[in-house]
């Protein structure tokens, strides 16, 4: 009887934010579909009110079905029966639960079946799915794929498959290779078109691919002969009813076992060409991942949440010495530092979400009619802070599921270490977010842009002109004082003028920077709701601390020091 | 095949989460402290209506539920989940019913529905656990009932063939007990020792187990479509926008019954019509000071078994 919505109060924080308001009107035309659609929204607050009561239901199946089968699905995992992937019997079940609530094509437009929902919602619906079960969230999360079709698609396309994904049908993105992980360039499965039936059909392996066997598929591969780079490759849809594509194995992972990941053969499988030949690499799979990436950002928060919330039942319960172990500073220190980065993970998640939201959506409106000039303008500005800041948000918020995931486990000790809690789980499970859709050094190499350019300075300064209540300027002058350190530190690597010497000292940078966005973030949390106070404030002591640490390895490091790092 | 199904649903106090505040002073459930929920086994049943929907797509699902203005909740929560339209039965006249002026009261409002094929409620309600009056509507209706019932097998309409092997053929049944039949229904009921398929007619009332499958989870486009659904009295409440709104969609509107609406004799209503005088309510705590430890041998456990059969614990 548990509502993993109605029990955190901090996601309708999330979800009613001022700039809310803006996203809405511009999702729904101001509201055109009302009369036309029996579910659309009449207004502002007839749509939020909407969202409010389909998340109450994703809350409600994921504590009454999803959390309680997970101990189970990870169990059994997925099989092969016949070249085909069967789910565990609780990971049908989730599913079922999901479809029969309609929850498949949450942000897809009405005329598909959708719900027609902005990305923050759909979001905090893989926030709160991925703290049921982290490896089922992928399967229901893939259907990401459909708003990739929904953007490059001809309308064809988007009228065959889109509908069949707002009705249950699962998705896949099969781009990784035995050869190609994080250097998709060299992908190799081999598209041909055959002039006879004026059709394409792929050959070829693919690897590590997550619901390899979904019902649509998105295929990265080469379409032009002779070509060895990115520019050779083009985007495919793969129906598996074509049933030409054999899965040759399922992976035995560490964790989210319950999700397939599956190495699939092509063989002259039927597929359809998406958009145009030779921007596969370059333009779709790039805004694919960045959906993915956003995606495994909620999984991470989810993630989070699970792993506090575990560490904290248990420290209250378990007693040592005479007294729960929650009362020793060695413990508490822990837990309020885990809530602290859950808190700083989640609202630099809706920070993203929203500026997801704005630019796709004007995208979209730009289909429909011409943009006004300072429309253009909008959308460019949120596109731009996007791209900045959906690599900061996967690199930083997936090492924090990690960092919680692994305190949790800590906190429970001996206890933790069997596979009597869930937390063995968690752990396992938390593993991969900070690998794939790029490991977290690949999201550094996309930051960094953000650090040379100024682009994370530029919003930084934004967030340092925000109205504050008087009683919270200490927290602004503090991060002011980190944000210089953060500017001299920027200059002094960008001094050295060598690329290798910027690559080195990335990683410190971006998240010297990423500790000074979220704290801010966490501060205008704070000045709607003074609930996230103490996050606030223990996430800026912390921030302060680990960016003057990273500012002295900067400053006491010379271009000479980098040659014995090369001795391994 | 179509079938016009009339689910019996309740709103009930949760009684599952039963904080230290959930009774009063004196004695009686405190309604305030607990929140207002769909009964547990009606859910069951709306389950097995909207099973009989997905095989037979024209069928049309009715709630029918009994209580004060808030219920209307219960009403939208079956559309949520697939229902069609629902009644609300509510007056001050019903107001202190026991179970045989519910059912009295209900099956007055079926009778004014009237045109119906299968009548399917919960088994009982967790507030008074009395599983009485899915049976006593379907005796005040004059028709068979299936208790218990855990799934249903098969719907065939019109009188099979072979229906004479209880030695009497289904229509001469039928003339003899006054029933109407329009076909026949197979259903598995949920016994303490086993199963057992039962064959009857309908219309027919079925109560359903908490053994049956749960119901399926509410649909969000349903939600979306039907959360301004509202009785004429909520009607009254909102804004101008609004009733602009369920004027122009007629399935937003959740029919209200009075007392005035339907046929009844007002002696066997509420309080009045209630043979059921509630004497006295013993507030039980249990206390762990009468416990006893007992080892695990064979001859403790023997005496201990013994002690519970003679106090009539268990057997």
């Amino acid at each position: 009887m548990a509502n993993f919505f109605t029990d955190n109060p901090d996601l309708k924080f999330h979800l009613t934010h001022p700039l809310m308001e803006k996203i809405v009107a511009l999702k729904e035309r101001n509201f055109a579909d009302k009369d036309q659609f029996d579910y659309a929204p009449m207004d502002f607050e007839d749509a939020m009110d909407s969202y409010e009561k389909v998340l109450e239901i994703v809350g409600e199946i994921c504590g009454d079905i999803v959390a309680p089968n997970a101990e189970s699905v990870d169990q059994e995992g997925p099989k092969i029966v016949d070249n085909e992937v069967v789910y565990a019997k609780g990971t049908q079940e989730n599913l079922g639960a999901l479809v029969n609530a309609g929850l498949m094509g949450i942000t897809l437009p009405r005329k598909y079946e959708g719900l027609n929902f902005p990305i923050v919602p759909y979001i905090m619906a893989a926030d709160i799915v991925s703290r049921a079960d982290a490896g089922f969230v992928n399967i229901w999360g893939l259907q990401d794929c459909a708003e990739t079709i929904n953007e490059f698609a001809s309308e064809e396309q988007k009228q065959h498959y889109l509908p069949r994904i707002s009705n249950g049908e699962t998705a896949a993105m099969d781009l990784t290779e035995p050869d190609a992980g994080s250097d998709l360039q060299a992908v190799q499965l081999k598209a041909t078109f055959n002039e006879e039936d004026g059709k394409w059909y792929l050959n070829g392996v693919k690897r590590f691919i997550t619901n390899g066997d979904g019902h649509v598929s998105l295929v990265l591969a080469r379409s032009e002969e002779g070509t060895s780079d990115g520019r050779g490759l083009s985007m495919f849809i793969y129906d598996r009813n074509n049933k030409a594509v054999i899965v040759r194995r399922i992976e035995n992972k560490m964790g989210i076992k319950g999700s397939p990941t599956c190495e699939l053969v092509f063989k002259n499988a039927p597929a359809e060409l998406v958009g145009s030949r030779k921007m596969g690499l370059i333009k779709y799979v790039m805004a694919l991942m960045n959906g993915a990436r956003l995606g495994i950002g909620a999984q991470s928060v989810g993630v989070s949440e699970s792993a506090y919330r575990e560490a904290l039942e248990y420290a209250k319960e378990r007693a040592q010495f005479g007294k729960p172990i929650i009362q020793f500073p060695a413990v508490y220190e822990m837990l309020s530092t885990m809530k602290a980065k859950l808190d700083a993970s989640r609202t630099m998640l809706y920070e993203t979400s929203r500026m997801v939201d704005i630019y796709k959506t004007y995208m979209h409106i730009s289909e429909e009619r011409k943009l006004e000039p300072e429309e253009r303008n909008e959308m460019k500005r949120y596109q731009k802070m996007a791209d900045y800041f959906t690599p900061l948000l996967k690199g930083m918020s997936s090492e924090y599921s990690n960092q919680l995931a692994y305190d949790s486990l800590q906190i429970h000790g001996g206890s933790g270490f069997m596979k009597d809690y869930p937390i063995e789980r968690i752990y396992r499970d938390a593993r991969i977010t900070s690998i794939y859709e790029g490991t977290t050094q690949l999201q550094v190499v996309a930051a960094i842009r953000g650090v040379t350019t100024g682009g994370y300075l530029d919003r930084i300064r934004e967030y340092e002109a925000m109205d504050l209540r008087p009683e919270l300027h200490g927290y602004r002058r503090i991060l002011i004082g980190m944000t210089e350190e953060y500017v001299h530190a920027v200059k002094t690597v960008l001094e050295v003028k060598d690329n290798e010497y910027v690559d080195f000292h990335a990683r410190r940078l971006v998240e010297m920077a990423g500790h000074i966005v979220m704290g801010y973030l966490l501060l205008l949390d704070t000045q709607r709701d003074d609930s996230f106070k103490t996050s606030t404030e223990i996430y800026i002591t912390m921030g302060k601390a680990e960016n003057a640490s990273r500012a002295e390895f900067i400053h006491n490091f010379t271009l000479d020091q980098l040659g014995i790092y090369k001795h391994v | 095949m179509g079938l016009k199904i009339i689910v019996l649903a309740k709103q009930v106090p949760d009684t599952r989460n039963v904080g230290k505040d959930a009774m009063k002073a004196d004695g009686t459930v405190n309604r305030a402290a607990l929140p207002a929920i769909f009964n547990p086994e009606d859910l069951n049943a709306l389950e097995q209506a909207l099973r009989l929907k997905d095989r037979y797509p024209d069928t049309e699902i009715t709630i029918l539920t009994m209580g004060p203005g808030r219920a209307a909740d219960i009403i939208r929560e079956g559309l949520y989940r697939g229902a069609d339209k629902g009644f609300l039965l509510t007056d001050r006249a019903f107001a202190g019913s026991d179970t045989l002026a519910t059912s009295y009261a209900i099956s007055c409002a079926i009778k004014k529905i009237k045109d119906f094929d299968i009548i399917i409620a919960g088994r009982q309600a967790i507030d008074g656990d009395t599983a009485q009056v899915g049976p006593q509507v379907a005796e005040k209706l004059n028709l068979p009932q299936v208790t218990y019932a855990e799934e249903i097998i098969s719907v065939n309409e019109g009188i099979v063939a072979e229906d004479d092997k209880y030695g009497v053929p289904h229509a001469k049944l039928a003339e003899e007990l006054d029933l109407q039949i329009k076909g026949s229904i197979r259903v598995k009921r949920r016994l303490e020792r086993g199963v057992e398929l039962i064959e009857t007619t309908f219309p027919c009332v079925l109560t359903v187990n908490a053994s049956a499958p749960d119901c399926r989870p509410r649909n969000a486009k349903k939600v979306m479509k039907y959360k301004h659904a509202k009785t004429v009295t909520e009607i009254q409440e909102q804004s101008e926008d609004y009733i602009n709104i369920i004027e122009d969609r007629p399935y937003l509107k959740i029919e209200e019954w009075s007392v005035n609406d339907i046929e009844t004799d007002h002696k066997w209503l509420g309080l009045t019509g209630s043979p059921t005088k509630v004497k006295k309510i013993e507030n039980v705590v249990f206390q762990a000071k009468e416990s006893k430890r007992i080892s695990s041998d064979e001859l403790e456990l023997e005496q201990l078994i013994v002690e519970l059969i003679e106090n009539h614990t268990i057997g």
